[in-house]
């Protein structure tokens, strides 16, 4: 004790031991008033009464690989509903021999979409090579070459039509929310008008709407002998619906850009169009990026609205699935299981996000 | 004092009859203005005068509603064609700098030669070393405007505008955005400017700056220009009673 006080102010002192290390940590952050002790208490009861239950019933007690009356006698959970019945929950009613393309279109998109998520990879080539890769893919999916039979897209589902829905909808609404929130901010009255009535008719209505719209009341328009394919009026509406979304969440960045920017880019010479893609949109689109990420994470959720209008999408085949009376009542793995793919695919979203974020940064 | 370059001969800015009004606001009154090539003109005045609305209009950041401005024989209108092309002929050092935050330096200088000259982007980096030595802040061509003081980031404002190559250069309060010890360095680098017969209208209160350089001082008051006289004239013997009284507050 003497010790220290002689040393205070030339050598740095350690902090108290009770202030470092695992117990440190615990003191500090845990218990560190009589509430958070309580709060920590309570949290721990609460663990302990779910986890352990919860992991006797996936794992100790769970069946994997059984059919449906073996999961009846089983204690715990029936993962059998699962993998017995994967290949329909993920590719529905296209054929069963042709299902290896499906599953190569799914990892040629995976694959495009972990090499684009590094930025340095960002060229023109990836550019082109991106509407190139979807059209493989549809190829691969639709056929008619190459010997490939024709799978007519009525048959499609599973988690390819979610897929489509979400890939298609989420980079055609983006763009499309980008002009419309420009539109809305225009000097031109009319385009402005336009963009104003756009946006706030779509926001005025649900998706719901807007989908039976498209499926049943959209062909009545349309003259005898001319159809649209239904998938293709599902994927208009999801992006019609997501973009005016985007547009606003892209205004809030707009006027959140100080005019001194736009005057500097003006006073260059710089034309409307070089002064938005070059100066505003680099930074009004920066600053939007979590609450874009938001809407478009929604939109991916929101895919599943197309059960109303029927089509079979990834949670529709699971629905069927279930409706089968050899798997009747397993309902609770099987949504667990499609909850885990659509977390996959909003986490990563949310991560990309994240990452892009932090590179951005100036 | 540096010597005078400016040929009589030789218009590049001609402001005739000029009115402009924000609503029912009358902010610019009847200005004539004739600037030579070469010319350099100091405008001082009170606060909320028209001093930035003033240069603003030769460069259409502000529209103006009557009268006539023709710069380098082209007549502003509404053709935004034509107003491009004065611009990429007039640049503009703003009171807050305006860099774009998220372009480095060397980025912010290669912008203007790149898209609007369509210069070749090696030689438009090139271009814009040479201007950054010569605002003596080359080392920093990789940073962002974030990472540098305010002095600094004006000189690169100066140096971005200049590597357009202008004919004319408008000055809108350089310094009064900035911290005491770092206005001479940016005085300094208009002086320069100004030795090797750069065309500038500057907005400033730096009364050592106008006596060194210019060739001109205009007063504003009420969206007029009051007086018109020589640094020398000005600043010893005020011809209005206006310019006096607003002297003799910054003065003391
Ligand atoms: N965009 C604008 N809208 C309305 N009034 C403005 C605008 N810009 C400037 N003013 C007004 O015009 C007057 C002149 O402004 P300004 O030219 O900036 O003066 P100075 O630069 O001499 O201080 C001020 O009273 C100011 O409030
Ligand atoms: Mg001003």
């Amino acid at each position: 004790m003497e010790k220290s006080a002689e040393t205070v102010g030339s050598v740095d002192l350690k902090p108290p031991a009770s202030d470092v290390g695992a117990l440190g940590w615990i003191k500090t952050n845990l218990f560190n008033t009589p509430f958070n002790s309580f709060l920590t208490l309570l949290i721990l009861l609460c663990l302990y009464k779910t986890v352990p239950p919860f992991i006797k019933w996936a794992f100790l007690g769970g069946v994997w690989f059984t059919n449906g009356a073996q999961c009846k006698v089983a204690e715990g959970a029936c993962w059998s509903v699962v993998t017995q019945n994967l290949r329909f929950i993920l590719f529905g009613f296209y054929p069963y021999e042709q299902q290896w393309r499906p599953a190569v279109a799914i990892v040629l998109l995976i694959g495009f979409l972990l090499y684009s998520r590094e930025r340095r990879h960002w060229n023109r080539k990836l550019l082109v090579a991106w509407p190139l890769g979807l059209a493989v893919m549809g190829f691969i999916m639709r056929g008619g070459i190459f010997g490939l039979p024709v799978v007519e897209t009525t048959k499609w589902s599973g988690i390819i039509l979610t897929l489509l829905l979400a890939i298609f909808g989420l980079t055609a609404a983006y763009p499309l929310g980008v002009l419309l929130a420009l539109g809305r901010r225009s000097q031109l009255p009319a385009i402005k008008m336009l963009s104003v009535i756009y946006i706030e008719l779509i926001r005025g209505v649900p998706l719901i709407s807007l989908l039976f719209m498209a499926s049943v009341m959209f062909p009545l328009f349309l003259p005898e002998g001319i159809t649209v394919d239904k998938i293709l009026r599902a994927q208009v509406a999801i992006i019609l619906f997501t973009a005016a979304y985007i547009a606003e969440v892209v205004r809030g960045g707009l006027q959140a850009i100080p005019k001194g920017q736009y005057e500097a880019a003006e006073s260059l010479g710089l034309d409307y169009y070089q002064k938005m893609r070059l100066i505003i949109l680099p930074q009004a689109l920066k600053i939007v990026i979590p609450p874009t990420v938001s809407i478009l994470i929604s939109a991916f959720k929101d895919t599943s609205l197309v059960v109303i209008i029927g089509l079979f999408d990834l949670l529709k085949t699971t629905q069927v699935t279930l409706s089968n009376p050899e798997w009747m009542g397993f309902s609770a793995e099987a949504y667990l299981f499609i909850s885990l793919v659509y977390f996959a695919g909003c986490f990563s979203m949310s991560n990309f996000s994240r990452r892009l974020e932090d590179e951005l940064r100036t | 004092m540096v010597q005078s370059t400016a040929s009589a001969s030789e218009t590049i800015i001609e402001i005739v009859g000029l009115h402009k009004w924000f609503g029912d606001f009358h902010v610019l009154k009847d200005i004539n203005l004739q600037v030579n090539r070469g010319e350099r003109i100091v405008i001082c005045g009170p606060s909320g005068s028209g001093k930035s609305t003033l240069i603003r209009c030769i460069n259409r950041l502000e529209e103006h509603q009557r009268g006539k401005i023709v710069v380098d024989n082209i007549e502003l209108t509404k053709d935004i064609k034509n107003i491009e092309k004065i611009r990429t002929e007039v640049g503009m050092v703003f009171q807050h700098f305006n860099l774009f935050p998220h372009l480095t330096i060397l980025e912010n200088l290669t912008l203007g030669p790149i898209w609007v000259r369509k210069t070749a982007r090696a030689e438009a980096e090139e271009i814009a070393m040479y201007y950054l030595e010569k605002v003596h802040i080359a080392e920093q061509a990789h940073k962002y405007p974030g990472q540098l003081s305010g002095g600094q980031q004006q000189r690169v404002a100066i140096a971005r505008s200049l590597c357009m190559k202008p004919k004319v250069m408008l000055f809108d309060e350089p310094t009064s955005a900035l911290d005491p010890e770092m206005v001479k360095e940016v005085l300094d680098v208009m002086i320069d400017l100004a030795q090797e017969g750069m065309t500038m209208l500057v907005v400033s209160h730096e009364m050592g700056f106008a006596r060194s350089v210019a060739h001109r001082v205009l007063f504003m008051d009420y969206g007029q220009i009051l007086e018109q006289n020589s640094p020398e004239e000005f600043f010893n013997n005020p011809g209005h009673d206006r310019s006096k009284l607003f002297l003799s507050q910054i003065l003391h």
